[in-house]
């Protein structure tokens, strides 16, 4: 990603607000679905680590959907955008919104997403625009820990007892087409490359591929083959999950519009 | 931690000491002089299950205490208020479990412990019993039920269990935002809409006894209370902190301009005390015994969340041994 | 075996709060391995930054002293006041002693 002055110019408002709202969403909606967890998680210690995962995840849709909010320049908070948004102006990684199932699916949902986010927000660095580069550099280490987690808890269950390796198994295998998305072009976040705001997609692929095998080879998981997927939500379109999840999200500024909370 | 030299003690201290007698009166005028009983210590056994019930209690309070809370998570009105609610649900999993931590010091098994609660033989605080429909609920059981707890648990920082004041110090510390959340919450919706100030008032009415009865029976009828204020694990009556309870309250709801739902309420210039009406411990009783409004899905949720995470606990320590194995084969 | 298996094994934990400070015993933590054990120290007592290093021990790889030795152990101790400054006087006015 080079930054070069004609890049810079480049970076349309729309262009800057629409990619924020991306990354933005792609951390909110995995932080409620990892809110879901909590008082619920397999250990008391597995209640901390996700609540902590979310409460990272939370303040990176925070900063960012503030961010896109004050350069788009009509009023809109972080609030207008997270609750008052309809499910098909999400532009969030269709993985993201994928239902909880089980503890395993969790996990390879968030490893996967991990390992995606370790090379976008290495990368995202050295944005043109200071405050992407600013959210990159300390997402950054909050998404090491996250990866630590994740594959840690990737290994245990793949490598641990029989009903557990089959229980990843099923969940990397019912999620893994979601990942042809996050390196497709054609959406907001190739634009955001040509313009010199982030990398380009298709640039994480090998990094990400590299961490993911040596992962799964030492779980002792079988990388499933790759299928051409191409419903994508950074694309606008979404699986019948994200409206469910929206719908609770959104319940309370829907039903009392315009109030403070 | 110090857990497997318990069986050792008995053995060598009674051996070295003339007779139970001097132990148990060793003991007692340590607990006099305000010095800490630390776990390895020879303590009466009454005084050892007293603690393993007394502090499991409150951990398992504190566990099925993220639930109502908790049901609010995924529909918290702004961002803000969601960080701020996940933030304080994982503390108070945080706080079961540096008080389960300190249980663990007496001898008992975290797992001993859940297996008590999900069988339903062990007790946790009732007010968790009680449903959240409205938002405003998550601000009134910061507000009143942390406050109450609070107010119950300071005096617990002194107490004569090592472990278990250390706990208390820390989890002390960590709730003071706890209550001060939960008034912010009430106060931006009593000085809201109409509605919203009516969502306020309805918490109120619904959370204020069930408040006043966290504190326990009367003394009259308080069946421990003696024994533990000697042993200085407990160190208020049920009634002083109470009333304490009532007396800084009231003011706070007056200033957010809401109604206490107790028509005999009344401030008394004579003692300086608010005087309430009476209290329904006829409710109290039915909700003990199990007859709350949400008694039935408070441990069911549990129960599942154990259940269903069975297989996730056993992997890792599948995992764990064959790693070891793998690490001697090595070596 | 099964019984063995059911609970993840006590790790006590120690925590330094700042750099220049030791390691302070904060309480215990459950984890099937060292590794996780740090991690979930981490999650546990460092959520509000209480510290910049942390260190686990299996709970039962602890030996500690017997209460039941400790007028043996600490006692002798007592009366050995001159191992403390202040048992010896020396005049006012000589300085920087």
């Amino acid at each position: 990603m080079s930054a070069s002055a004609a890049t810079v110019l480049s970076a349309s408002t729309d262009l800057r607000f629409r990619y924020a709202v991306h990354l933005g969403d792609t951390s909110l909606i995995l932080a409620q679905r990892l809110g879901e967890w909590v008082g619920h998680a397999p250990a008391l210690e597995e209640d901390l680590a996700l609540a902590n995962i979310a409460l990272d995840l939370l303040g990176q849709a925070r900063y960012l959907l503030s961010y896109a909010g004050e350069i788009e320049g009509k009023g809109r908070t972080e609030d207008d955008l997270a609750f008052l948004r309809d499910p098909s102006d999400f532009t969030n990684l269709a993985l993201v919104e994928q239902p909880n199932v089980d503890f395993g699916h969790t996990i390879v949902r968030q490893f996967l997403i991990d390992a995606w986010q370790l090379e976008l927000f290495e990368c995202l660095q050295g944005s043109s625009e200071p405050r992407l580069a600013e959210l990159a550099a300390k997402a950054l280490k909050e998404t090491r820990y996250h990866y630590r987690f994740s594959s840690g808890w990737m290994v245990r269950l793949g490598d641990g007892t029989e009903e557990s390796h089959k229980r990843v198994q099923d969940g990397l295998d019912s999620l893994w087409k979601f990942t042809s998305e996050f390196f497709a072009p054609g959406a907001v976040d190739e634009e955001a490359a040509a313009a010199g705001l982030g990398p380009d997609p298709a640039s994480l692929r090998a990094a990400w591929a590299a961490n993911v095998e040596q992962v799964l080879t030492e779980a002792t998981l079988k990388k499933p083959a790759d299928v051409s997927y191409r419903w994508f939500g950074k694309r606008n379109q979404h699986s019948e999950h994200l409206s469910h999840l929206l719908a609770e999200m959104q319940f309370m500024q829907r039903t009392y519009p315009g109030v403070q909370w | 931690m110090y857990t497997q030299g318990l069986d050792s003690l008995g053995a060598d201290c009674l051996h070295q000491a003339t007779d139970a007698v001097t132990l148990e009166q060793r003991f007692q005028s340590k607990v006099d002089e305000d010095e800490r009983i630390e776990p390895k210590d020879w303590m009466p056994d009454a005084y050892r299950q007293t603690l393993i019930r007394q502090i499991s209690q409150h951990a398992h309070s504190e566990i099925v205490g993220m639930l109502p809370e908790g049901n609010w998570i995924t529909r918290a009105p702004s961002l803000r208020r969601k960080a701020v609610l996940i933030a304080k649900v994982q503390d108070e999993g945080g706080h079961g479990m540096y008080l389960y931590s300190a249980a663990e010091t007496l001898g008992i098994s975290r797992d001993e412990l859940l297996e008590q609660l999900l069988a339903g033989t062990a007790k946790y605080s009732s007010i968790f019993n009680y449903p959240t429909p409205t938002w405003a609920d998550v601000g009134a059981i910061g507000w009143l039920v942390d406050g109450a707890a609070i107010m119950n648990q300071i005096p617990i920082c002194r107490c004569s269990y090592g472990p278990y004041a250390r706990a208390m110090v820390r989890i002390c510390k960590e709730e003071s935002f706890h209550q001060r959340q939960g008034f912010e919450i009430m106060m931006t919706l009593a000085r809201g809409t109409p509605e919203q100030h009516r969502m306020a008032q309805d918490a109120l009415n619904r959370w204020w006894w069930p408040s006043i009865m966290m504190f326990g029976p009367n003394d009259a009828t308080s069946k421990h209370t003696a024994q533990s204020m000697r042993w200085k694990i407990k160190r208020f009556s049920n009634d002083e902190l109470r009333q304490k309870f009532i007396d800084i309250t009231v003011p706070q709801a007056e200033f957010l301009g809401l109604k206490v739902p107790d028509p005999d309420l009344r401030w008394d210039e004579a003692t300086q005390h608010y005087i309430h009406g009476p209290i329904d411990w006829k409710e109290f009783e039915e909700v003990l015994k199990g007859n709350g409004p949400c008694n039935r899905e408070r441990l069911e949720t549990r129960r599942r969340a154990h259940d269903d995470g069975r297989w996730v606990r056993e992997a890792a320590l599948a995992h764990a041994e064959k790693q070891r194995a793998r690490e001697t084969q090595a070596a | 075996m099964s019984q063995q298996r059911k609970q993840w094994p006590l790790y006590e934990v120690f925590i330094r709060a700042r750099s220049g400070l030791e390691h302070k015993h904060v309480g215990s933590i459950h984890a099937v391995d060292a590794r996780q054990a740090v991690e979930h120290a981490r999650d546990l007592y460092t959520r509000r930054q209480e510290g910049v290093s942390i260190w686990v021990v299996r709970s039962s790889d602890i030996t500690a002293s017997d209460p039941g030795d400790a007028e043996a152990l600490f006692e002798p101790a007592k009366d050995k006041i001159y191992r403390h400054p202040t048992f010896y006087s020396i005049p006012d006015e000589v300085k920087n002693l």
